[in-house]
């Protein structure tokens, strides 16, 4: 821990010194991937960007299925994160979503489509204008049997389409996290079969009257079924958390996950994620 | 230079010399070549054993157990293994121990480690439950697709062969040897085992696990749990399970069993708990489990099969229209 936060010291320090007025360089890639300067200048453009071990990124350490891969992002550890993003350098398309905690922990788990072994990387904007990065490399090329999603057993996508699932749980700092999944095909397009790019884009949790928690924009790469963990301040007398989503077709999907919620038990034991 | 001359004078010696070089990484001007070492359990009934690992590109596949039993008619198979040269060793070996061309070919289950040497056999004498051959049809793409990449080069060649004999539930004779098909569920949809009546040993595909975890990719967890306890009850005198050793006791089924139990209360309880995928397949194994091979890697692969399951079949329905 001491090595790696003298490294971002040095690291942060090194970039002060030659940062120039056109444009900061990013940080030295610690994958060494080949799309990190085209991807940093993308996503984070003239902004500042440090390497942060407090940005997690869960990946597992196989790939059962490589189109329903679980990412977790979590920037808890920071302050004032006032957006998450999550991409994989050598995905066709590396952007998988982005998250506005507004009310909201930044912290978002989902599923994601991988085509090959890539870094998968997480990078939180703070209120002072610097994109904190963290990252895994996911080797997607060891897995074991691949099976193929089964297509819901026969029945058509569109007959399950906007179909929600979920429930609550309390946290035990007081905050709920909303766990659910929306039916829908989420395509990307890139099928040999034409099918066109269909994805739900937007998703918000809001709480009440209406008021908007978290803020997630989606893109091709989330898997087909979304399933999305997001941990939200619902603050005292929320009654629950109502799910708006809309695909790219202009399909609006509404979803209410309603109290009483469960109580969590992650306290007592072992393994729980609570908030830091 | 000199020792891939020394591997390939030994090829030549064959025999004892061999069995030095089995372990190795195969030379890359050799072409990948099984090395079949048959542990025989009585008279005329033989096991090779499979390496108690994951597919890799050094074990070739090669992680199932596969039996060879002789009979007035010619030899019999349980299971071809991952591959065609695999299926064309293991041809070779049956007709060297029983004298006779291949009779029969049972497969288990459709899984990639037991059915992908098939292709070194006439498809009249391989026989499966109609379960097994439609999943088969329905997974042999895929599975071609991840056994290419996880195991390389061993697959070379390598297609799907459908078996054209059905197994249905009237015992099986071959010659001087009748085989009890027990149609179970469990592991996949459609299980074979198979109980020898001469010897009493019980052939139990992949619903018996030992010493090496369980896989659940197709699993249907209760049921599987049904099947061994109906296993438990048949008198056999040894249990040759689908991977780890062969036993004459039932550790086999109750440590599979056990597993299950653990592993399916352990996800859902996680899952109860509002963990996602990520964060549940962090969560530590009991200390029992530490002696079986591939506990976390089978672990946090079981994970990721229920989790999709469990999310799907329990929670409630919150959209406007449901």
């Amino acid at each position: 821990m001491r090595t790696s936060s003298r490294h971002i010291i040095r690291l942060a320090s090194l970039m002060l010194l030659t940062a120039s007025p056109a444009r900061a360089e990013p940080p030295k890639d610690i994958f060494n991937s080949p799309m990190w300067e085209t991807l940093s200048e993308r996503y984070f453009g003239q902004d500042k960007v440090v390497f942060d071990d407090r940005v997690k990124v869960g990946v597992p350490p196989i790939v059962e299925n490589q189109a329903q891969v679980p990412i977790t992002a979590d920037a808890r550890m920071l302050d004032g994160v006032k957006k998450l993003i999550v991409f994989a350098d050598l995905n066709p398309i590396q952007l998988a979503l982005e998250l506005e905690p507004i009310q909201a922990k930044a912290f978002v788990a989902f599923r994601m489509k991988i085509e090959q072994a890539t870094p998968v990387r997480a990078a939180a904007l703070t209120e002072d204008g610097v994109w904190h990065v963290g990252g895994m490399f996911l080797d997607a090329a060891g897995g074991g049997c691949t099976a193929p999603p089964k297509a819901n057993g026969g029945v058509s996508w569109y007959d399950t389409l906007g179909e929600t699932q979920g429930r609550l749980w309390q946290e035990k700092d007081g905050s709920v996290r909303a766990r659910f999944r929306i039916s829908h095909p989420m395509d990307t397009g890139l099928g040999q079969d034409n099918t066109p790019a269909y994805y739900i884009e937007k998703v918000e949790a809001k709480g009440i009257a209406g008021v908007t928690l978290a803020r997630l924009s989606m893109y091709e790469p989330v898997s087909q079924n979304p399933t999305i963990t997001l941990v939200v301040d619902l603050g005292r007398d929320g009654k629950g958390v109502d799910i708006d989503s809309r695909d790219n077709n202009g399909k609006i999907y509404r979803a209410s996950l309603l109290a009483p919620w469960r109580q969590s038990q992650s306290d007592q034991r072992e393994g729980a994620l609570n908030a830091p | 230079m000199k020792p891939l001359l020394t591997r390939r004078q030994s090829l030549l010696l064959g025999g004892s010399a061999l069995s030095l070089f089995c372990c190795c990484p195969p030379g890359r001007a050799e072409p990948h070549r099984y090395e079949l070492t048959p542990r025989k359990l009585t008279d005329g009934v033989w096991v090779t054993r499979g390496s108690d690992e994951a597919i890799n590109e050094r074990n070739g596949g090669a992680i199932a157990n596969v039996a060879i039993l002789d009979s007035s008619e010619g030899a019999i198979l349980i299971d071809t293994g991952p591959s065609r040269r695999f299926g064309e060793a293991l041809m070779t070996l049956a007709k060297e121990l029983t004298g006779k061309p291949v009779a029969r070919v049972y497969l288990t289950h459709f899984h990639p480690d037991h059915m992908f040497g098939n292709q070194a056999f006439d498809p009249a004498k391989l026989a499966a439950t109609k379960g097994t051959i439609d999943g088969m049809k329905e997974y042999g793409n895929a599975f071609s697709d991840s056994m290419y990449r996880a195991a390389g080069d061993w697959m070379r060649g390598t297609e799907l062969v459908l078996p054209q004999a059905i197994v249905e539930g009237a015992p099986e004779d071959i010659g001087n040897r009748r085989l009890r098909p027990l149609l179970m569920r469990g592991h996949t949809p459609s299980d074979l085992a198979l109980f020898d009546e001469k010897t009493g040993i019980l052939f139990a595909g992949d619903l018996v696990f030992l010493d090496r975890a369980p896989t659940t990719p197709h699993a249907d967890i209760e049921r599987w749990r049904m099947s061994l306890a109906n296993l438990s009850a048949i008198p056999s005198t040894m249990i040759v399970p689908g991977h780890g050793p062969v036993e004459s006791s039932v550790r086999g089924v109750e440590q599979t069993s056990r597993w299950l139990e653990t592993i399916s209360h352990m996800i859902g309880d996680a899952f109860e708990r509002g963990l996602d995928i990520s964060e549940a397949i962090t969560l530590p194994l009991p200390d029992w489990t530490k002696s079986i091979a591939l506990a976390r890697y089978e672990y946090e692969r079981s994970v990721m099969h229920l989790y999709p399951q469990f999310e799907a079949a329990r929670w409630p329905r919150i959209d406007e229209r449901g």
